[in-house]
Formats: C-alpha cells, sequence, structure tokens
C-alpha cells in the first residue's frame, strides 16, 4: 500500500534519521512512501495554548494534504494524538468537520501501524542492549497505544527492556517546557532518575518531542543515559 | 499577569527545585499508590465501576433540580434547618447567624473542604468564636496557621519531626517523634473541646436524595464526636454532593476509599439525617444543613464542562499529576489543588485571574486516567485554555501563531526556517545561557538539540 508519513517539525529538523528509519522500514516491508513537504507542523502548539483558531489555520493545510492519503502513518505519538483525537474536535462546526473525521480515521502512530495495522513484530532488528521505554503520555492515554512498541522490542535480538516503576510523563508538553520551565525540568529529572534506577543504557520512545527534553536535561546534568527512538532500532543497516 | 499567577510562578519554581520536597511527597505519594493499587485489584471489574460511578453522578448532576429537593424535603421531614446560600458571603452569615442565635462560644469543625472554599474559619474567628479543626491533619495545619496542602492528607507536607515541633511550640506537649504518641497528644487537646463546644460543624461526602440523608466517611471518628456532642450541628456542602439513592453508596463508599486513601472503606461511615428525634438519647438538639452554590451553577450551565461536578473530592487526580508532586499543594494557592483545581478553580473563581492553573499541565492526562467517576480533566483543562485566550488573547502569542501558519504551510518559507535554524545555532553560543538568550527558558536547564546537517526533508528531497 501507499503510506502517507507525516513528518513532525522537530523530526525534520532535528532527528531526520528517525523519518528515515521509518522510511526505510515500511519500503523494506514492500511499502510505497509518500511524504508531502508541506505543511511542517500539525498545529499542537498552539492549539495546546488555546489559539485554535491559528491552530486551524495550519491544520487545514494537513487536511487538505492527507485527505486522499490511503493510510497515514504519524512519526510521532504526539502529532498523532493531535490528528486521530484533537482535529475533530477543532474542527468541530466548521466546514472541515467531515474531512477532520475522515483524515482522523486514517491516522496511526509508527508503531501502531506496524504491529495493529501490518501486523508486523519482528522486522529482523538486533541491539544488544538494556533499555526502558518512555511512554509518550499522548500515545498511551490519547491513542491507547500500550502494546505495539513492547511487541515490536521483544523481537529485537538482544534487546533487553526493564520497565521502570511509573508510565509518568517526562514533562515535556509542547508550551508547558517553555511557559513552566522549573516544573517541567523538575518532570524530567524525575523521568530520568527512574529511568537510571532500570540501569538501561537508553531510554527509548515513539516520540521524538519527549526525547529532546528528556536528552537536553542528559546532556546538561552530564547523566549516563542516552535516548533514541524506537525507529532508529527496528530500520534495517 | 494576575496576582494569583505570579504566586504560582514564584512558589512553583522554589518548590520543584527543592529536593527535600520532592522526596518527602513522592514517597507518600509511592505508598499511597500501592495501597491503592491493592484495592482497585479487589474490585471485580475496576473500568466496570467507574462507568457505574461516572453514570450515577451524571444522573445526580444532570437532575440537580429534582434530587435536591428531594434531599432536603427528606431532611425538613425530620425537623433538620435546610439554607441555601448562593455565595460565599451568604453562607458565612448564616453560619455565623446561626452560631449567634445558639450563644455559642466554642466550635469544633470536621474535614470540609468547602468550609475552606468560604474561608469559614477566619469568618466564624472575626466573629468572636473560637474554632477548632479535629481531624488530626486539619488539626496541625491550623496550628501551623497553614491552608491544608492536599484535599485528603491535609498535612502530608510535613515530617513527624516538624509535627512534635509544631506542638511542643503550640501546645507545650510533646513526648517525642513517634505518630502514636503525637495523636494522643491531639486526642486530649480534641476530647475536651469537644465537650465545650457548643456548635460542631461538619462537610458531607455524600448527599442522599432518596432518604434526605447526609454521608460522611471518615477514619478517626471526629466527625461522630462533632456530630453527636455539641447542642448544635451544621453541616456544609456543594449543591453537587446530591446522589440519587441509597444504594447508589455501596459503590461510592468504597471506591472513595479506595483512590483516596488505598483503603477497602474508611473506618467510619456515618448518615446524619436530622437533629435527635423524639425518644433517642443522642444527637444534636438542632441540625442545620446549609447548601453552597458558589458558583457550581455557572459548571453546571456549561455543558462541556458539566462533568467537574461529578468531583467526589478524593483527591486521586492530584495524587497522580506529576506537576501536583513538584510543586506541592500549597503553590496553588487555591482550596483545590491539582488537575481537578486547574479546571474548576478558573470557572468558579475567575477565568483571566486562574487560567495560569490551567496553563500549568503538560497535560499527560494522568488525571483523566485516574478520576473515579471519569471527569475528562485534561480535555477540560485545553477548554480553559481555549476559552481564556478567546476571551482575552495575548497579543504576542496570537501574533506568533498567526505567522507561524503561513510559514508551515509553505515549502519554501519552511526550507528558509531550515537555514536560518543553522544559522541561529552558530551564532547560538554569543548568547547561550545568558537571560537574553531568546531561548533562554528552555537553556537554561536543558542543551538544545543541534539542527541537522541534512533536515529529512532535504534527503528526501534529493532521493534517487
Amino acid at each position: 500500500m501507499t503510506v502517507t508519513l507525516f513528518i513532525p517539525c522537530f523530526i525534520d529538523l532535528f532527528y531526520p534519521q528517525v523519518g528515515v528509519a521509518m522510511v526505510k522500514i515500511l519500503e523494506k516491508l514492500g511499502h510505497r512512501v509518500a511524504c508531502p513537504e508541506a505543511p511542517a507542523c500539525c498545529g499542537q502548539p498552539a492549539f495546546n495554548t488555546g489559539y485554535w483558531h491559528e491552530s486551524r489555520a495550519v491544520a487545514a493545510k494537513v487536511l487538505e494534504q492527507f485527505k486522499d492519503a490511503e493510510v497515514i502513518v504519524i512519526a510521532s505519538g504526539s502529532c498523532g494524538a493531535m490528528m486521530k483525537v484533537f482535529y475533530p474536535d477543532l474542527f468541530a462546526g466548521t466546514p472541515h468537520a467531515q474531512l477532520a473525521k475522515t483524515v482522523s480515521a486514517k491516522c496511526y502512530e509508527f508503531s501502531q501501524f506496524l504491529v495493529e495495522k501490518l501486523g508486523v513484530t519482528d522486522l529482523g532488528a538486533r541491539f544488544p542492549h538494556k533499555v526502558t521505554y518512555h511512554d509518550g503520555c499522548h500515545s498511551l492515554r490519547e491513542m491507547h497505544i500500550h502494546d505495539a512498541p513492547r511487541k515490536l522490542m521483544a523481537s529485537v535480538r538482544g534487546l533487553e527492556l526493564i520497565e521502570m516503576q511509573q508510565a509518568v510523563c517526562c514533562g515535556f508538553g509542547g508550551t508547558f517546557s517553555a511557559k513552566f520551565p522549573m516544573i517541567s525540568t523538575a518532570m524530567g529529572e524525575v523521568k530520568c532518575d527512574l529511568a537510571l534506577d532500570t540501569t538501561a543504557e537508553y531510554i527509548v520512545s515513539s516520540d521524538s518531542s519527549c526525547l529532546m527534553h528528556i536528552q537536553g536535561l542528559i546532556d546538561r546534568q552530564r547523566k549516563p543515559l542516552k535516548t533514541l527512538h524506537l525507529a532508529e532500532i527496528l530500520a534495517p543497516s | 499577569m494576575s496576582t494569583a499567577a505570579v504566586q504560582f510562578k514564584r512558589d512553583a519554581r522554589r518548590l520543584s527545585a527543592d529536593r527535600r520536597h520532592r522526596e518527602i511527597i513522592n514517597t507518600a505519594l509511592n505508598k499511597y499508590a500501592v495501597k491503592r493499587d491493592e484495592k482497585k485489584a479487589l474490585f471485580q471489574d475496576w473500568e466496570g465501576a467507574r462507568q457505574l460511578a461516572a453514570e450515577i453522578k451524571w444522573e445526580a448532576v444532570n437532575h440537580l433540580d429534582r434530587y435536591l429537593e428531594q434531599f432536603v424535603r427528606g431532611l425538613e421531614a425530620r425537623g433538620t434547618q435546610v439554607h441555601w446560600a448562593s455565595t460565599a458571603q451568604q453562607a458565612r452569615d448564616l453560619i455565623v447567624g446561626i452560631a449567634r442565635s445558639r450563644n455559642a462560644r466554642s466550635i469544633v469543625k470536621s474535614k470540609a473542604m468547602t468550609a475552606e472554599e468560604i474561608h469559614l474559619n477566619e469568618a466564624l474567628e472575626k466573629a468572636g468564636f473560637e474554632v477548632v479543626e479535629s481531624d488530626l491533619g486539619e488539626f496541625i495545619v491550623q496550628l501551623r496557621e497553614e491552608a491544608p496542602y492536599h484535599i485528603v492528607f491535609p498535612a502530608m507536607h510535613l515530617t513527624r519531626g516538624e509535627i512534635r515541633e509544631t506542638f511542643e511550640k503550640k501546645l507545650h506537649d510533646a513526648p517525642s517523634d513517634e505518630p502514636e504518641e503525637l495523636t494522643m497528644v491531639a486526642r486530649r487537646v480534641l476530647r475536651q473541646k469537644y465537650l465545650q463546644a457548643d456548635v460542631g460543624i461538619t462537610g458531607a461526602n455524600f448527599a442522599v436524595a432518596e432518604t434526605g440523608m447526609i454521608s460522611i466517611t471518615e477514619n478517626e471518628g471526629n466527625a461522630r464526636l462533632t456530630a453527636a456532642l455539641p447542642k448544635t450541628m451544621i453541616t456544609l456542602l456543594g449543591i453537587e454532593k446530591v446522589i440519587p439513592r441509597l444504594e447508589d453508596l455501596a459503590l461510592l463508599l468504597p471506591m472513595l476509599a479506595t483512590v483516596g486513601a488505598g483503603q477497602l472503606i474508611s473506618g467510619y461511615n456515618t448518615m446524619y439525617g436530622g437533629p435527635r428525634q423524639a425518644g433517642e438519647t443522642d444527637g444534636p438538639e438542632e441540625f442545620h444543613v446549609v447548601l453552597l452554590d458558589h458558583n457550581r451553577t455557572a459548571l453546571l450551565a456549561d455543558a462541556e464542562q458539566r462533568d467537574s461536578l461529578h468531583c467526589i473530592r478524593c483527591g486521586a487526580c492530584l495524587n497522580v499529576c506529576p506537576i501536583y508532586r513538584n510543586v506541592g499543594g500549597h503553590t496553588y494557592g487555591t482550596t483545590y489543588p491539582g488537575p481537578i483545581g486547574g479546571v474548576i478553580t478558573p470557572n468558579l473563581r475567575g477565568l483571566q485571574d486562574w487560567k495560569h492553573l490551567s496553563y500549568a499541565s503538560s497535560l499527560c492526562g494522568a488525571c483523566t486516567e485516574a478520576c473515579p467517576v471519569k471527569i475528562d480533566l485534561a480535555h477540560h483543562l485545553l477548554q480553559n485554555r481555549r476559552n481564556a485566550s478567546q476571551q482575552k488573547p495575548s497579543l504576542w502569542q496570537k501574533i506568533a501563531f498567526k505567522l507561524f501558519a503561513p510559514v508551515a504551510n509553505c515549502r519554501v518559507l519552511w526550507i528558509l526556517v531550515t537555514k536560518l535554524g543553522r544559522l541561529g545555532q552558530k551564532l547560538h553560543p554569543l548568547v547561550l545561557g545568558k537571560p537574553f538568550d531568546p531561548a533562554y527558558v528552555w537553556t537554561k536547564t536543558r542543551d538544545l538539540p543541534p539542527v541537522a546537517q541534512q533536515s529529512f526533508k532535504e534527503w528526501w528531497r534529493q532521493r534517487p
């Protein structure tokens, strides 16, 4: 099938290797990948800050570009939740209401797409390291994705998954991290402490925006941890 | 920024960096979580129980007029005097008036968040009454002249050493740090107060319409003594406390105990339906029930957020909230802290003054998942943000988001952003870590990732 990939701004600019890994995985599985160049954002920053009108200006472009897609795979659980869960709210009562529902129904987060839509769990990957998995909150609680990334990791040769004691937010929260940097930082520290308790070398996640925040703290505080997107582990070399 | 927002930011900055505070709160709440999960596991179907509880509260809140009238009829038939208070001021005046009419001097009180909400103690003290909190946690924070830290665990931020010091200073009696010994000190003091008190004031956990009775659930027996010993009993409760049937308590009481305190059921569960009846040997001579609106009807009129009136004040959303756990209960500066506070406070006390509480959330949704009556908390925070910025947009944010749309939507402009990002990052070390760094809110505590040499879209374009 043709998979239309949504690459969020932070993956485009900071973590292109995550998008590249997804393209390689999808092509290896025999699918054609499409990726509209615009838009660069799903509209979540404005939406979460309360500026729904401004958010619609961004999101309407997404609807237009993705409306004919067969399936839409979003390279981030958070943007995925925006498109799948919040677009119908955002456009309710507007001329785009039906279109928002149509697009929403075609949206999958990357790990969810592999496991739930394609039924793939083993990509033949090898990663001989101890890892812990960070559930992005929007993946977990808005898109209800819990098992898919774990099934994918369970098939990775050599990978040992050690779960953290709590599935707690990393503290990123989009504009929250800039409006309340001190609370966001404290939350990130709690997250890193939970990860360190597992003795894992890597924090793996399906959301690069959480990882950007966590890695930023790790670098600043020189913690013995590294972050990786799940797709980077699964991609064929 | 409102005064409340300035205070919130200041206190949040201080407490989120306070490792000792973080340790105390996390230790306490992690212990709670273990007990809560043990008790949750005893429910045959926890999710089904949540759904049922939400439906009970939905039914009550969506037929509030009918159930309140039924509740009041039952109470009045047993000689209870029922009062309606639209505002906090009316409620305070009513209660002060009742106490005066009984020539009271001393008042004993059991735990009631509604009383905190209307600042009842200050009003009573100003009117010349002595008021003593009888719940141990409330008693401790009252001695310290503090507000409750948490709606279920008012003194959870204190170590036993700090409690001993408080007793030493205020009661001149603190034999040791041992909780049992400290509790005995409080008990000795409180037993005298119960005997002296002319009026007892309680809150209510539920108001049963079917029987016209209030339900109080507690662990120390202090509410029973508060209700039984003084000649006059006053119960203050919000109008949203009403539930349709007695049998609803069979679900709601164990549920409240489970998520509230990690208990199967609270130690003491009592129903009150009126003053001492003919032939009865105990109970108050007069029983007054004060039903408080205080802007709850504004929430009732809001179809989108009406379910926030489902709240049974269990504190479950606070306990799982990573923001609450880092900034603590006092930082919110309001009676109801945490996610439920972030939802209802801007609606009850003014959107513009309190909107910062709706913004002070990463929208992680742990609250929504924890709420036993299924209030859509995280989404209501988003709606408050939408309402606040629609009503009074921040000019610079509006401009920023307006300008962002065409940039994000246009291939060429985004290419420009990518190139400018790289240039900006080259120049960034000149200002890095200085307060005039445009990314200072981020870079003060976190490193920024480098803009990639080749962005994803650049890679995509040059693919064969």
